[in-house]
């Protein structure tokens, strides 16, 4: 692993001269949040998708516990809807850091009647109810997520710990103000609080980062060849829960994929950025947001990630 | 429609932004905040094509630019539905956006609604703060509050941008006796007089842009730096104070790992038997740096300080020569002393005792307000103890820096108050301290954060009577 201090350090009379970079910056306040939540709360966990934002957050756990093991189980939502690889990555991953990995099914609460499949066919607000669930029956008391403020709205006003009721609902309007870097986490029972200890990274940083500190992605995050249709502007996988329509042409073209969710709402773009290097060069440039660009789900409303919070979702 | 030029690939990576720099706006209503932060994100090309695509459509469908189209660079930073729906914002919003040089964390504070809590709230994290004047309506009561607040608070670096330049025709005369009024008012409160911060004043238009991310050629009588520039150049505050006799390191847990070591660092090839009784304490530098052989103090609340050496400093595998703030590190130590969390390494003989009697200043930042003999928690550092209030000894005016007798406080009042502690911390003065003497009030009911305390010294000790607040 890289060491953390940049080439400009300089010893001096004084003492130490050291200006870290903006990455070395946003690494050592997310591990400084980790290890806060950990000493503070009974039983975190980490919700772990596959997604790149929460294998940065389980990287930077990894480092804010060397040379011991991360001390917090991983809760992945399945939405039923998963692209193969990236179930086979997060199985990979576990088994490599030695987690326990806890999953809660959005399949099994429509079988049961408990969820039912919305008209669009997407199931990433159906998450909300299997995490809620699965964080009553662990008894978790704080989930760390992968969420950051540049990319949403909502989210720009979330705090870095923030606190849940019994229905996991975030009250925009009262949240508790967050000074220095004194995080409180007090809650009552019942509660719970959500951590974000990347809220201050953009998707930039994470690739700079991903990049810097070698990290592994499930392939889809590069450039591959793969059969795609068009729908809603976005190009849209063939896949098991993802058929195209009478008249949705099924195509083979050169994509990657921005953000991993539901297979049936994410979108593909057009890419040649096979490698990490090609990837930053490529968001550098971009002039879509990754929600805007890949998301379905988020193009519903303006207010469409304000909703889902307030329901309880990440 | 209007559209973003294209950033040439490659060109970013060949520069990539080397620090990070926190700062945050504060400003009255109508003064052009809002727009202002547009700007910075816009000209920046921190906004992409979708997001300005939406408010290209709103801009139009509000008939903004009457024929000519144009878009209102103040729904860039339209927030939630709620804030729309009342036409207000009501919650402290991050944007981020990157120069060439540094990448920028901006706090953009509302002005209106609970300024003091969302303004004490941006500023304690950030290395400079932008309050926002209206050129047509100068210094106003609630500037005097804002950079009375970011005296208290010891911001570093405050700019003024004198906003609507374009307004009263650039004119100079104007300009000059805001900057004049400014002056005055830091001067009273001895902003930019103490050697810790500095005050700097800028005519900008937001609007328009001038003097923004470029200086303007309409306001040749200004011959100082564009606002971004001054961003640009800044010292952040950890380029400041990374002094060896300030180093000071809450401990946040023990890592401790007992054979449960990482199985991908084992994979990795660690030597299982040398890290079997590995013990380091983990934490966050907050103030100055510590190479190995230096000699430093443990501080337990209750004990005597226990002198020793730090013999190893680790981070994931990468043992450091030295470390400065605000690196989060693993330290060893040469004694095995019993140090856990709540406990404080700090350079040797730089900390005096810790004390059960807290002297401070407090931002109350609650509804419910403070009463005398009230029982809360403070939060300090890495540890929380129970504490009364013993007395409140005063109320600051804002608009006169003078403080008034009162017995309590209520939202958004600034009071000087004295607390009594279950158990004695390591409390340093927050003049020279920003983060060892900060903490939080807590409820003990429902847990909620009541205020934003600020440590003093003892009213024997006469430090700190050159400053009004």
């Amino acid at each position: 692993m890289s060491t953390s201090l940049t080439e400009e350090t300089q010893v001096t009379e004084a003492g130490v001269s050291t200006r870290l970079s903006s990455l070395d910056t946003l690494e050592s306040e997310a591990i400084h949040i980790i290890r806060e939540v950990v000493a503070e709360f009974e039983k975190p966990a980490l919700l772990f998708s596959g997604g790149k934002d929460s294998v940065v957050m389980l990287h930077l756990a990894t480092k804010a516990f060397w040379p011991g093991k991360v001390p917090f189980p991983v809760l992945h939502v399945d939405t039923g809807h998963n692209f193969p690889e990236v179930i086979a990555f997060r199985d990979r991953t576990v088994e490599r850091l030695g987690l326990k990995l806890v999953v809660g099914s959005v399949q099994e609460f429509i079988d049961r009647g408990e969820l039912a499949e919305r008209a669009d066919g997407t199931r990433n607000p159906l998450q909300t109810v299997p995490l809620l669930d699965a964080i009553q029956q662990n008894k978790f008391d704080a989930v760390f997520g992968g969420g950051r403020r540049d990319e949403d709205k909502a989210r720009a006003k979330e705090r870095i710990l923030s606190l849940r009721d019994e229905f996991g609902q975030w009250d925009p309007r009262n949240q508790r103000p967050e000074l220095w870097n004194l995080y409180n986490g007090r809650h009552t029972v019942g509660q719970h609080v959500r951590a974000f200890p990347i809220s201050n990274w953009t998707e930039l940083d994470i690739w700079r980062y991903i990049e810097r500190e070698n990290i592994e992605l499930p392939g889809l995050y590069y450039a591959h060849q793969r059969e795609v249709f068009a729908r809603d502007g976005m190009w849209r996988a063939v896949g098991e829960v993802s058929q195209p329509r009478e008249g949705e042409e099924v195509i083979t073209k050169t994509v990657r994929y921005r953000t991993v969710g539901d297979m049936s709402c994410t979108g593909a773009v057009e890419s040649n950025a096979f490698t990490v290097s090609d990837v930053v060069v490529e968001v550098a440039a971009s002039t879509l947001t990754e929600r805007g660009a890949t998301r379905a789900d988020d193009r519903i409303s303006e207010a469409a990630m304000e909703d889902r919070k307030k329901d309880g979702y990440f | 429609m209007t559209t973003i030029s294209e950033i040439p690939a490659g060109s970013i990576n060949e520069a990539l932004p080397t620090t990070l720099f926190r700062f945050a706006t504060a400003g009255s209503v109508d003064d052009g905040k809002s727009t202002l932060v547009g700007r910075l994100l816009h000209d920046s090309k921190a906004i992409l094509a979708d997001q300005l695509d939406a408010v290209a459509r709103t801009s139009a469908d509000r008939g903004f630019g009457g024929d000519k189209g144009g878009i209102d660079l103040a729904l860039l930073t339209d927030g939630l539905r709620a804030e729309r729906e009342q036409g207000i914002t009501i919650d402290v919003a991050y944007r981020y956006f990157a120069t060439d040089r540094r990448s920028f964390i901006l706090a953009d504070c509302p002005g209106h609604v609970q300024y003091t809590k969302n303004t004490v709230t941006g500023a304690s994290t950030a290395d400079a703060v932008v309050v926002l004047i209206d050129a047509r309506k100068g210094v106003l009561e609630q500037t005097r509050r804002h950079l009375s607040v970011l005296q208290l608070l010891r911001v570093a670096h405050v700019i003024v941008a004198v906003n609507k330049i374009d307004l009263v025709d650039f004119s100079e005369s104007v300009f000059r006796d805001i900057e004049a009024d400014v002056q005055q008012v830091g001067r009273e409160l001895g902003l930019g007089a103490d050697g810790i911060s500095d005050l700097l004043v800028i005519p900008v238009s937001a609007l328009d842009g001038d003097n923004v991310v470029d200086r303007s050629e309409r306001t040749p009588w200004y011959t100082g730096p564009a606002l971004l520039e001054v961003l640009e150049t800044l010292p952040a505050a950890d380029e400041l104070e990374s002094h060896l006799e300030s180093f000071r390191f809450p401990v946040q847990l023990v890592i401790r790992p007992q054979g449960a070591l990482a199985p991908d660092a084992v994979a990795a090839g660690l030597d299982v038997e040398a890290y079997r009784d590995y013990r380091a304490y983990a934490g966050q530098i907050t103030e100055g740096s510590v190479k190995v052989g230096d000699q430093v103090s443990v501080l337990t609340p209750g004990q005597a300080p226990r002198t020793t050496t730090v013999v190893g400093i680790d981070f994931a595998g990468a043992s450091l020569a030295e470390a400065a703030a605000p690196q989060s590190v693993a330290i060893r130590l040469a004694d095995e002393f019993d140090v856990a969390r709540g406990d404080t390494i700090a350079a040797a003989g730089t900390v005096r005792e810790a004390s059960a009697d807290l002297y401070a200043a407090l931002c109350w930042l609650s509804p419910k307000p403070l009463r005398e003999g009230q029982k809360v928690l403070v939060k300090h550092g890495t540890r929380t103890v129970q504490a009364m209030v013993r007395s409140v000894s005063g109320k600051l005016d804002l608009a006169t820096f003078k403080l008034e007798g009162a017995s309590n406080l209520e939202l958004n009042d600034i009071g000087h108050a004295q607390l009594r502690l279950a158990a004695p911390l390591p409390l340093e003065n927050y003049l020279h301290h920003r983060r060892t003497g900060a903490f939080l009030v807590i409820d003990p009911l429902d847990g909620n954060t009541l205020a934003a305390g600020l440590v003093k010294d003892h009213p024997g000790d006469h430090e700190d009577e050159r400053y009004s607040i």
